[in-house]
C-alpha cells in the first residue's frame, strides 16, 4: 500500500474544550488511483489533507507513505492550494521552477524541467507573464506545474477548482484526467464537488461532518471519462448515491445540534 | 384561493433615483487627466496668487508678512552667501546618518518579529511603550548624556524611527499569505528559505512605503533638535532668523525643509514603482 492513514484523530483545543475535528479515519491508497474526498463543509477534509502532506500532526494515529511515517512538510507530495499560491513577484518560468530551486537543481535543468511541465499544462506561451496577468485557471495550472516539476510520489489537492467557472472547472477536469492517464500519477483530491468526484476519480471516500469520519468508501467504475457520460445513469446513481450519503450525515448533524 | 388583502402601492411616494453623470465629483475614478493637471497646478499656484495679493494690496508689515518678492530676495541671498547650503547640508547629513541607522536596524528587527512569534512575544511590549514616548521629550536626556554636539541629534532621529519602522515593519508581514510560506514547504524549502526568499521579496513594497513615511518624521525630528541647540542647520537657521524678526528667511527655511521633504518622497514612490512592479495597483 503506497499511502496508508491508521486510525488517525484530530483534536483542536477550543474554550469549549477538545473539538474532535477528525475521528478514527482509516484510508488505503494504491499507487496511480485518484481518489477524492468529498464532504460538506465541517467535514475536517482539509484538515485531513495538512495531515497527509505534513502540515500539521495528528493527535492520534499516523499517515504513511511508502511505509515512511509523515511528519513534517517535503517535495516528495507536491501540493496545490485552494486558494492562489503563486509567488506574485515572479514570472511564470521563475514560479514553475522555484522548487527544484530550493531542491539544489542547477539553472540549466530546473529551467528545461520547468519548461516541460509548463509545456504539459499548456501554458509555454505565458512563461514570461506574471501572476497578476493570468486568469484563475490559468494560475491553478501554474500551481499544478509548480508541484509536478519536483516529481512527486503523490499530488496533494485541496478543493483546486472551487474558485473557478464552471467551463474552466470542465477544462480542467479533463486536463487532470489527462494528465492522470498520461504519468500514471496518484492524485489525492479535497472536494465538496459531487459531481467533479465521480467524474474524475477511481475511488470516492465520502466523509460525515462534526467530527469527520469516513462515511464510506466508493469504488467508480464509468464506461468513459468523457463529458457525455455525466448524462449516463450510471453517473447520476453513483452522483444521487454520494448526495444521499452527504445529506443523511447533514440532517444527523443538524439533529445531534437541536 | 387566498383571500385578497389590500395593499396600497406606495410607488406614489417613491421619486424614481437615478445618478447625474459627473466629472468633478467622480468617486474614487479616475479623473481626466487634463483636470487632475490642471487641479494639481492649482493647489499651489492659487496659494501663491493669494500671498501675492494680500501683501501687495493689503498694507501688511514684511516683518509679520513679507511678499513672495521678499522672500525670494532673501532666498537669493541667502544662497550667494553660501550660508542656506551649509544648513541644508547639515540637516540632511544628520537625517542621512539618524535614518540611516535606524532603517538599517528596525527593517531585520520589524521582520524577525513579523516572522517569529517569539520574537515579537520578546520585543513588542517594548516597543510599543517606546513608541508613545514622544521622541523630542527625549532631547533633555539626550542633552544630559551625549552633550549638544552631533550625537544627541542623530539619536533624536533614530529613537524617533526606529521603534515606529519596527512596528510597521512587522504589520507588512502579517499581509504575506500563510498558504505561500506553506506551499513554500510543500516545494522543499526550509524555514530560512521561506524567510529570505518567500517573505522577504513579499513585504519589500512595504517595507520602502514605511520607511517613506517615517523619513517624514526624521525630517521633522531634526528641525525640532536644530531648534533647541545647533550652529547650523535649517531648524537653527529659522530659530536664528525668529530672533532677529527676519521673517522674510523664516518663510525661506520652510520652503526650503517643505520642498527637501517632498522630494525624498517622491523618490520613495519612484523607488517603489520601479523596484515592485509586481505590486503596483495592488496597494
Amino acid at each position: 500500500m503506497f499511502l496508508e492513514i491508521h486510525n488517525l484523530n484530530k483534536h483542536f483545543a477550543t474554550k469549549e474544550g477538545a473539538l474532535v475535528v477528525l475521528k478514527d479515519i482509516n484510508m488505503a491508497i494504491e499507487r496511480g488511483e485518484f481518489i477524492c474526498a468529498v464532504g460538506a463543509s465541517g467535514s475536517g477534509k482539509s484538515t485531513l489533507l495538512r495531515q497527509i502532506a505534513g502540515l500539521d500532526t495528528p493527535t492520534t494515529g499516523e499517515v504513511r507513505i511508502d511505509g515512511k511515517r509523515v511528519a513534517s512538510p517535503g517535495s516528495d507530495r507536491g501540493m496545490v492550494f485552494q486558494h492562489y499560491t503563486l509567488y506574485p513577484w515572479m514570472n511564470v518560468q521563475e514560479n514553475t521552477e522555484f522548487g527544484l530551486k530550493l531542491q539544489g537543481v542547477p539553472k540549466k535543468e530546473r529551467r528545461e524541467q520547468a519548461s516541460y511541465y509548463l509545456n504539459v499544462v499548456g501554458l509555454t506561451k505565458f512563461a514570461r507573464a506574471l501572476p497578476k496577468e493570468l486568469s484563475g485557471g490559468m494560475k491553478q495550472r501554474v500551481a499544478i506545474a509548480r508541484a509536478l516539476a519536483s516529481e512527486p510520489d503523490i499530488l496533494l489537492m485541496d478543493e483546486p477548482f472551487g474558485a473557478l467557472d464552471i467551463h474552466t472547472k470542465e477544462s480542467m477536469h479533463e486536463f487532470m484526467l489527462d494528465l492522470w492517464q498520461r504519468t500514471n500519477l496518484t492524485i489525492f483530491m479535497i472536494t465538496h464537488d459531487v459531481e467533479e468526484a465521480v467524474f474524475l476519480s477511481n475511488r470516492i471516500y465520502a466523509l460525515g461532518a462534526r467530527p469527520g469520519t469516513v462515511r464510506k468508501e466508493m469504488v467508480i467504475n464509468l464506461p468513459n471519462r468523457s463529458h457525455t457520460v455525466k448524462r449516463h445513469s450510471i453517473f447520476h446513481d453513483y452522483r444521487d448515491e454520494l448526495m444521499e450519503l452527504l445529506r443523511r450525515h447533514g440532517q444527523e448533524a443538524v439533529a445531534a445540534v437541536a | 384561493m387566498s383571500q385578497s388583502v389590500k395593499h396600497r402601492s406606495i410607488r406614489s411616494l417613491i421619486k424614481p433615483k437615478t445618478m447625474r453623470p459627473t466629472v468633478f465629483w467622480r468617486l474614487t475614478e479616475d479623473i481626466p487627466k487634463s483636470l487632475s493637471t490642471v487641479l494639481m497646478v492649482t493647489s499651489i499656484a492659487l496659494p501663491l496668487i493669494l500671498w501675492w495679493l494680500v501683501t501687495t494690496l493689503g498694507n501688511i508689515e514684511p516683518t509679520f508678512l513679507p511678499s513672495p518678492a521678499d522672500v525670494l530676495e532673501a532666498f537669493g541671498r541667502l544662497w550667494s552667501t553660501r550660508e542656506l547650503l551649509k544648513d541644508t547640508v547639515a540637516s540632511l547629513w544628520r537625517v542621512g546618518v539618524g535614518f540611516l541607522f535606524a532603517a538599517l536596524l528596525s527593517i531585520p528587527v520589524g521582520v524577525l518579529m513579523g516572522s517569529f512569534p517569539s520574537i515579537r512575544a520578546l520585543l513588542e511590549p517594548l516597543f510599543g511603550l517606546m513608541r508613545y514616548m514622544p521622541a523630542p521629550a527625549f532631547i533633555p536626556l539626550l542633552i544630559l548624556y551625549l552633550g549638544i554636539g552631533e550625537e544627541p541629534k542623530i539619536m533624536l532621529i533614530f529613537i524617533g524611527v526606529f521603534f515606529f519602522n519596527s512596528l510597521m515593519v512587522m504589520d507588512t508581514v502579517k499581509f504575506v499569505p500563510k498558504d505561500l510560506i506553506e506551499a513554500t514547504y510543500m516545494l522543499g524549502g526550509t524555514r530560512w528559505e521561506a524567510l529570505t526568499q518567500v517573505i522577504l521579496p513579499h513585504v519589500l513594497p512595504g517595507i520602502i512605503d514605511s520607511c517613506r513615511i517615517n523619513l517624514a518624521a526624521a525630517w521633522q525630528l531634526v528641525i525640532v533638535s536644530e531648534l533647541i541647540a545647533a550652529n547650523e542647520g535649517l531648524g537653527r537657521r529659522i530659530s536664528v532668523a525668529g530672533r532677529f524678526l527676519r521673517t522674510d528667511e523664516i518663510f525661506v527655511g520652510l520652503i526650503v525643509i517643505g520642498v527637501i521633504g517632498l522630494t525624498f518622497d517622491l523618490l520613495f514612490q519612484y523607488l517603489l514603482r520601479v523596484s515592485c512592479r509586481w505590486a503596483s495597483q495592488k496597494r
